[in-house]
């Protein structure tokens, strides 16, 4: 992220090359600990295009808002729109940013350039207010559009507001007893904003949703005078993996347009992270993507140590330990995620549970090395919690060498050359490799589409250079590839196990003391690891408090759905579950 | 030729099928179910057939990192009074994350100065999230994660906020559930009383020294 991005320059005063090229609309970010540059709003559009052809970086990693306010008028008061971009070709980020008025934040948008900005510019409006200008679909994506207004500003404060930062007084040194329901007891446990009457209140979220469904499904040219049905797939729906709701036009039973609607389990983890201390949000991030919390630990871990620097490097055995967790994270998530898209096609249930049965082998071992199965939180800044407990070593050596290659090898035989399987996968959902690298697709879904890209490789992070493995890829794009590259995955996984068990050293586990509270210098950082579903990207802010400024999570499983429309246009209503169950998607990650 | 895929799967799952029975003929005269050693071979790498736990009646091993729902740990002097290893110093509460800790502390009424142990001790175990740090960042050994689950009561009002009454268990109890971290922490105390010991025999040998050094050049002089 530092050294190999071509614009940024050691020497402090020559122009760069952003700023030579676009002179008055582009100047470096001098803030201490900030990179990149801060582009001029009006130019902003005109820039990105030029970014994006001439110097390559096509991959939009990360849109998000921060708001930088000071209750006094003096202070610095801008929302500041901050994107991160790659080359899908590999390399590091190069960074730009505009700001703009918190009372006034207008920025134009990019959605034409970077399709993949869709969803994470709703997203900065929702909770920001930051108007995209020329975004075709700007709705809230998380919230209703009834919410009163946009929670993540740092001058809203919800009901029944504690405290801005935790701890919370009166939990110390007060010590009083309540339960929440007692503060808010039902009936009095809402407060509208001035002028609202909940009585005569008129619902626009679903109609808004219906005509934008409508207008993206105008292009479908009718051969048979046919009405067009709407059909709700969700929330409730057992293919969804979860509450999440896909409104669904269809001619006939071919799919026209879809709309994704999420945010039923929206709880507002970056406010919440935002009010967390540093130490605190690591229990935090294992309920992202709940199946794979080493990973989102690791993220997180990453994007704090970055800011940290040295002091927080993680000595090697740690290095060791987080990537052989990493990884029986990644062959989980997997054999999950193969499983339960069998159920989604049809076969219920043996072949999801022939999965999970490696998969609870595999939560043992993180029961006994991190304390709990699911909600690891193992990850420490310099290293991780505890050291390996006696005898785990060879346990993963036996699972690693000998049951899981086997047991995966007869989850292949038992599913890949399934006629079954191939009808219903080959050629469904097909994504070509230009959109999905424009549509910001991660992980499994933009590699099964013939893009080579994975941050281990592309950006490598912690020790990852040093093992030996092979990017997968898969040519046609469809769910049968989709599936396909999740068993090649979980290969190399067992493959970079196998070294890093055989290499790993003795050593501390920490870096230093674990403190409580970590100082954490003011800047801001940006981790990302390459998680089971995608690049999971952890954007912070600190300005050198005890919390965080900004929290943000770039989280693969919701940046992926931004292609499923492109995914199901055309095919059948069956195939739309299908597809969904190919992106694996996690509503904790989704919805936040 | 179309279908052999399908009928591969087929044999997949009919090995399977037949394994469960030849894995119980291989048991006969052995327990595998509702034993000990039972649920160990169903959890091993070998495992084939049942591979599931029939709970309550079989229960799977507990391993000593497992946490749940922390406690607060006592020791029992000589005369049999109870002493809390906790000092009320707050660092649970303050590094909770869901802020699910309240201590009560109190004072001394002639000295007015804070005593150690807390009056009473809160812990809503609705809101807690099991991540173990007020055991990990506790200075003292005082709080530590449970390995006790199940917890189902029928009054959730009355019942789900523990007070310290309900939270204290003695270092025994401590020592039988983790007695890896147990030994090594008392390894660490003792090594830190020896060190103590060792300063202040060090101090007492040096103030000698001086002693007779001061001494021997009053001689000398």
């Amino acid at each position: 992220m530092s050294e190999q991005t071509p614009v940024k320059e050691a020497p402090a005063n020559p122009p760069t090359e952003l700023e030579k090229r676009f002179p008055g609309a582009v100047k470096r970010d001098e803030r201490a600990g900030y990179e990149g540059h801060i582009v001029e709003v009006a130019k902003l559009h005109e820039v990105a295009a030029a970014i994006r052809d001439e110097m390559g970086y096509d991959f939009l990693s990360s849109v998000t808002a921060v708001d930088y306010y000071s209750e006094a008028p003096e202070g610095e008061n801008f929302i500041e729109v901050v994107y991160h971009l790659y080359k899908s070709t590999g390399g590091g980020a190069l960074v730009y940013r505009v700001q703009v008025p918190r009372d006034d934040a207008v920025v134009p948008s990019l959605v034409d350039l970077y399709p993949g900005a869709d969803f994470q510019e709703r997203e900065a409006w929702d909770l920001y207010g930051v108007k995209f200008e020329g975004h075709p679909d700007l709705r809230r994506i998380l919230l209703w559009e009834g919410f009163a207004g946009h929670p993540m500003r740092k001058d809203w404060k919800e009901p029944y507001f504690e405290e801005d930062v935790k701890p919370f007084k009166n939990r110390w040194p007060e010590g009083q007893v309540y339960r929440i329901e007692d503060r808010n007891p039902v009936g009095k446990n809402v407060s509208y904003p001035q002028g609202f009457d909940p009585e005569g209140f008129q619902e626009t979220d679903d109609p808004r949703m219906y005509e934008s469904l409508e207008r993206s499904s105008q292009d479908f040219v009718e051969r048979i005078d046919t009405e067009q049905v709407v059909v709700n797939l969700g929330p409730q729906h057992p293919s969804t993996h979860g509450v999440f709701r896909m409104a669904v036009r269809m001619h006939g039973e071919t799919i026209v347009g879809l709309k994704p609607v999420m945010g039923y389990l929206h709880r507002n983890h970056e406010q919440i992270g935002e009010r967390n201390t540093w130490t605190m949000n690591m229990p935090f991030t294992d309920r992202l993507d709940y199946l794979s919390s080493m990973s989102n630990n690791f993220g997180y871990a990453l994007a704090v140590e970055k800011l940290i620097g040295e002091k927080a490097a993680p000595p090697e055995r740690a290095e060791y330990i987080r990537v052989i967790m990493a990884e029986l994270t990644r062959i989980s998530n997997h054999l999950w995620a193969i499983g339960f898209l069998l159920n989604d096609l049809g076969a219920f249930f043996t072949p999801a549970l022939y999965a999970i049965e490696e998969r609870e082998l595999i939560l043992d071992i993180f029961e006994a090395t991190a304390g709990s199965r699911m909600m690891c939180n193992y990850f420490r800044f310099g290293g991780v919690a505890r050291d390996l407990p006696e005898g785990i070593l060879p346990k993963i050596k036996d699972l690693v060498t000998d049951r899981l290659p086997r047991k995966v090898e007869e989850l292949d035989l038992y599913l890949s050359a399934n006629e079954l399987v191939r009808s219903r996968g080959e050629g469904v959902g097909v994504i070509t490799p230009e959109e999905a690298i424009a549509f910001s697709a991660a992980g499994p879904v933009l590699r099964a589409s013939g893009v080579p890209y994975d941050v281990r490789r592309a950006d490598p992070y912690s020790i990852y250079d040093r093992f030996k493995f092979d990017v997968t890829v898969r040519q046609h794009g469809d769910v049968y590839d989709r599936y396909m590259i999740r068993i090649d995955e979980i290969y190399q996984s067992l493959s970079i196990l196998r070294q890093a068990l055989k290499d790993i050293p003795e050593g501390e586990i920490m870096n230093g003391k674990n403190p409580y509270q970590v100082r954490v210098p003011a800047g801001e950082s940006y981790g990302r690891v390459e998680g089971p579903k995608g690049e999971l990207g952890f954007y912070i802010v600190s300005t050198g408090k005890a919390n965080p400024h900004r929290y943000h999570v770039r989280a693969p499983s919701f940046i992926n759905l931004t292609i499923l429309e492109k995914m199901c246009v055309g095919q059948k209503i069956a195939d739309v579950v299908v597809n969904l169950g190919s992106i694996d998607i996690v509503l904790g990650e989704v919805d936040r | 030729m179309y279908g052999i895929g399908i009928l591969k799967g087929l044999w997949v799952t009919l090995v399977h099928f037949v394994e469960t029975f030849t894995e119980d003929f291989r048991w006969i005269g052995k327990k595998r179910y509702y034993s000990e050693e039972g649920v160990a071979a169903r959890r091993s790498k070998d495992a084939k057939g049942i591979f599931t736990v029939q709970y309550p009646e079989e229960k799977l091993p507990v391993p000593e990192e497992f946490r749940f729902i922390p406690f607060l740990v006592y020791e029992v002097d000589e005369e049999g009074n109870k002493h809390d290893r906790c000092t009320s110093c707050g660092i649970c509460a303050k590094v909770c994350p869901p802020q699910c800790i309240w201590i009560v502390r109190t004072e001394d009424p002639v000295t007015k100065r804070p005593v150690p142990e807390p009056v009473d001790f809160f812990i809503d175990v609705d809101i807690c999230m099991n991540c173990g740090y007020c055991a990990e960042y506790c200075p003292f050994d005082a709080i530590k994660m449970d390995h006790d689950y199940e917890l189902a009561s029928y009054d959730r009002h009355a019942e789900h906020i523990y007070n310290k009454e309900k939270l204290s268990k003695p270092v025994e109890y401590y020592a039988s559930i983790r007695p890896a971290n147990y030994t090594r922490e008392e390894a660490i105390k003792a090594a830190e009383e020896a060190k103590k010991a060792e300063a202040a025999a060090a101090k007492a040998a040096a103030a000698a020294a001086t002693a007779q050094a001061s001494g021997g050049e009053q001689a000398a002089s």
